[in-house]
């Protein structure tokens, strides 16, 4: 039967309605809990690629250039799969946790340290003038200047995270897009629900692009 | 705690499956990025026109692709159109969701070029009368995709990845063909392994190509890029010549 035999909303009800409206609580959780972890993970790896040492920062190439090279489905798979062969079998929520922790972070220190390296040259030789070490360089003087800079990256790449956790239903985690497909399977009305978790994605996203965009608007006028 | 030791031995017989879901991917998103970028670049002076109703269908139209997930909108477009009787093969609805997509982010990058075009620049080919087709591929396209080319690539490098989600619907690439591969071999970890180096593979791949392409198409900025470098100046001067 196609949707204009059924009419428009056929056999879906409130109780439906309410169980999508329950996952996005899920999807909120996974991007939070990605975002922390990147968020750790990028620090670090922003740490190493910016390291005076040089297999260190051969290190942290390597491991930007590997895991932007590898589809997030993938790495899912492999933390999935990964994990419980070795005997660690871990809920979704904490094997999403890690996988997505591995992909934020290489892009997370990838954009920061662009920010870093955007600093002017100067700031650094006149903290080395004024006898600071390179781990005070950066705490006072270098991040702070370069969190004003990486905010609206940051808060674009906040977006990307919060629709990369849509891939955690392939593992079984029900967030927003697995509600939708537990729903279809029952009552099959795909072009309703589908558009239904759509506009909850775009609802979520939609205000931080626009912040994100705001904020970079801002930083061009400064700048200009 | 069982120890689990790594066996990619029965995947050997399979190298054959994997390369052509190699194959496949690459497909795919050539395929995907040529139609997109021809879209996006429809839509993106879409987006500029003076025809008010247009540029207000065209930002929707983006915002709407940009802010929500790839994989719903995959879903979307091949459940829901499914459910009103459109049928089609799952490489085609796929590869149609990836072009619907990556014409949004391409849109949006070669918007940000078009809008750096300086105004002088425009004014001065109406002066030069050159026609109103001719500014728009010389002077404002040309040089915008010039500018945006490298954000355009990681465009690409993404959408690349973003086909792993049409094995979603089981259309056949690279992580479809791993999905029936480890059913066969039960060799999950390895199976999954294997093919993140196929994707870091094709994407150095694509990242190298898109690099040869970009030098052999912007030859302005490649003689730019070489005068400027100290040293080689004169010679280089020189071979500009030569070429123009």
């Amino acid at each position: 039967m196609t949707p204009l035999e059924t009419g428009l909303f056929g056999n879906f009800t409130a109780v439906h309605l309410a169980y999508l409206f329950k996952s996005i609580g899920w999807t909120l959780v996974l991007s939070l809990l990605a975002f922390a972890l990147g968020a750790v993970g990028g620090f670090g790896v922003m740490l190493a690629r910016i390291s005076p040492r040089r297999w260190l920062r051969g290190l942290a190439m390597v491991y930007i250039e590997g895991i932007q090279g590898i589809p997030l489905l993938i790495l899912l798979f492999i933390v999935y799969y990964g994990l419980s062969l070795y005997g660690y079998s871990l809920p979704a929520l904490v094997a999403a946790g890690l996988a997505m922790m591995l992909y934020v972070s290489a892009y997370l220190g990838d954009i920061w340290r662009g920010c870093i390296d955007a600093m002017p040259k100067p700031q650094w030789e006149a903290a080395e003038c004024l006898a600071l070490t390179r781990w005070q360089t950066l705490r006072l003087v270098i991040v702070p200047q370069a969190l004003r800079l990486s905010l609206p990256p940051t808060v674009g790449f906040l977006v990307q995270i919060i629709k990369m956790t849509s891939l955690a239903s392939v593992i079984g985690f029900v967030e927003l897009t697995r509600a939708g497909q537990v729903i279809n399977n029952t009552i099959f009305q795909p072009f309703l629900i589908f558009s239904l978790v759509g506009a909850f994605y775009f609802v979520l996203c939609y205000p931080l692009s626009r912040w994100s965009e705001a904020m970079e608007r801002k930083l061009n006028v400064a700048h200009r | 705690m069982n120890r689990y030791s790594l066996d990619f031995s029965p995947l050997l017989g399979y190298w054959d499956v994997f390369l052509h879901g190699t194959l496949l991917t690459l497909q795919m998103t050539a395929l995907a990025v040529v139609v997109g970028v021809a879209v996006g670049v429809l839509v993106a002076f879409g987006k500029r026109g003076r025809n008010r109703a247009l540029a207000w269908a065209c930002t929707v139209y983006i915002e709407i692709v940009r802010n929500t997930p790839f994989l719903v909108q995959i879903f979307l477009f091949y459940f829901g159109l499914a459910s009103f009787g459109v049928r089609m093969p799952t490489f085609t609805a796929a590869v149609l969701a990836m072009i619907i997509n990556i014409a949004a982010y391409a849109a949006e990058i070669i918007r940000a070029g078009l809008e750096a075009v300086p105004r002088g620049q425009i004014e001065a080919a109406e002066c030069l009368g050159l026609s109103r087709w001719r500014i728009g591929w010389h002077v404002m396209l040309q040089p915008s995709i010039e500018k945006v080319y490298p954000a355009l690539t990681g465009q690409f490098l993404l959408m690349m990845q973003a086909s792993a989600m049409a094995s979603q619907i089981s259309a056949q690439e690279l992580t479809a063909i791993a999905n029936t591969v480890q059913s066969d071999t039960f060799r999950s970890l390895e199976t999954y392994l294997v093919v993140a180096a196929l994707y870091i593979v094709l994407s150095l791949f694509i990242k190298g190509l898109s690099a040869l392409l970009g030098r052999a198409v912007f030859r302005r900025s490649r003689v730019v890029n070489q005068a400027q470098r100290p040293g080689r100046r004169a010679a280089s001067v020189a071979t500009a010549g030569g070429a123009a």
